[in-house]
């Protein structure tokens, strides 16, 4: 059991695959300046990473070797259309604002990289987990740059005003940096220097 | 027979793929009713926000129902009693494409906003190219069939930042009070250069995006002009009461 605990937690701040690795940045500039577009990100990369997993796992004795990029691929683009109508079926606003970042997964890091390192050599289970466990880490980091974003940014939490802004007639003068994209650069570039601070062992070694 | 032989990699290329693509269809055809009741809803919301009566606590299609859907045949200007199917599609000679789209339907659904009989908006949809794109959009005019009470787009492709600022609400605003048509009748409504705008028929353009907001000028210039709309509103303000009688 001891492993599948370990599967899961570990990308959580061990291997976080946003700020170890260093990959899923491009959705993670573009998405996170509202909670709301968040959350629908971040649910929609967990369930296509876990997905794709365990689908390329359950056939990774059978894909030849020359076309297993193309195979996991196209396992991937389906998964990430399946989310895409759907969300435009029961989620149209938020799916209208994420306009081509759910198309993007597909071109996200994370999820190749699980099914390519992990999935195509693990038993099915185990590599969904894995899934959801970068899922979930990619999400934390996702959840702690909107947080800051919306918050100084607009005022916001999930839309709900907190502080009031000036625009509004409030005394509050938000940070018009904050709601574009570079910003979650400085953010990012914060956690990763809080968390290798915090496990030094992450700290790349030059040379 | 081994996992990369040239039948295995076929075999599985063939058998992913077709897997695939009827969880892709089964999808698509499955919501595919759901999700044109959404882009219906949001036309209708787009509609109601350009003409300044959209109210985000009430239902959409409650709210629509305010306005008087009504079918234009465009060349002659007059209102057809009810939609008959889709509409043909004409061609539009080079020399009167000021729009840049090569061919329109030869029949518009155009709204009316009707109160005690009386005319106090009409909402006209509007598109024409852009820099990169087909920029989509509505005009809403006032009772006079001249004056701008409200415009915006819906879907556009141009760039972020620069020709995207056609969404700028601030920008819309400078729209709103303007004036269409000159005293003899032509359209005068004119994007400028930023800066320069200083009449009733000029709006300032956006800096950074000369050729989108040329496009926009284009596009209400043809859409308002003799090619577009301007018979129909001609009728319109002449005999406003015509179009009730066409109603259902």
């Amino acid at each position: 059991m001891s492993t599948y605990k370990e599967t899961l937690l570990s990308p959580i701040f061990n291997r976080n695959p946003i700020t170890l690795e260093v990959l899923g940045i491009c959705s993670a500039l573009a998405i996170t300046s509202k909670l709301e577009t968040v959350t629908v990100m971040a649910l929609s990369v967990t369930l296509v990473t876990a997905f794709s997993s365990f689908s390329i796992s359950l056939l990774r004795n059978r894909i030849p070797g020359s076309i297993r990029i193309i195979v996991q691929l196209t396992i991937i683009a389906t998964l990430v259309i399946l989310v895409d109508q759907l969300l435009k079926a029961y989620a149209f606003s938020v799916s209208k604002q994420l306009s081509v970042f759910v198309g993007l997964i597909i071109t996200n890091c994370i999820v190749l990289g699980r099914a390519e390192a992990f999935a195509m050599k693990n038993p099915p289970m185990l590599s969904f987990i894995d899934g959801i466990g970068n899922g979930v880490g990619y999400s934390l980091v996702l959840f702690a740059v909107g947080f800051v974003r919306e918050l100084f940014g607009s005022g916001k939490l999930f839309g709900v005003t907190l502080l009031k802004t000036t625009n509004e007639g409030g005394w509050y003068v938000p940070n018009g940096l904050l709601l574009l994209p570079p910003s979650a650069f400085f953010l990012i570039a914060f956690i990763i220097w809080g968390i290798r601070t915090w496990k030094v062992e992450q700290v790349e070694k030059e040379g | 027979m081994s996992r990369d032989s040239t039948a295995k990699v076929l075999t599985v290329a063939f058998l992913v793929c077709v897997v695939c693509s009827i969880i892709v269809s089964a999808a698509a055809v499955g919501l595919q009713k759901r999700q044109q009741q959404n882009q219906e809803e949001e036309k209708k919301r787009n509609i109601l926000q350009i003409a300044h009566l959209y109210d985000p606590a009430q239902p959409v299609e409650q709210q629509f129902r305010r306005l008087t859907t009504v079918t234009v045949d465009l060349a002659s200007g007059t209102v057809l009693n009810k939609a008959a199917g889709k509409p043909k599609n004409l061609a539009i000679p080079a020399v009167a494409d000021l729009a840049g789209i090569k061919q329109r339907a030869e029949t518009v659904e155009v709204y009316l906003q009707q109160e005690a009989g009386r005319l106090k908006q009409v909402i006209l949809p509007v598109y024409g190219k852009g820099l990169w794109s087909t920029m989509y959009g509505f005009i809403a005019l006032g009772s006079d069939c001249s004056s701008v009470s409200g415009f915006g787009f819906y879907q556009h492709g141009e760039t972020p930042g620069l020709g995207g600022e056609i969404e700028n609400p601030a920008w819309l605003k400078t729209w709103q009070g303007k004036t269409v048509y000159a005293q003899n009748g032509s359209v005068a409504l004119t994007v400028v250069k930023p800066g320069t705008a200083n009449s009733n028929y000029t709006i300032d353009g956006l800096s950074g995006a000369t050729l989108t907001s040329r496009g926009v000028s284009n596009l209400i210039h043809y859409w308002l002009g003799e090619n577009g709309y301007k018979p129909f509103l001609d009728g319109l303000r002449k005999k406003p009461l015509a179009i009730r009688r066409a109603q259902p």
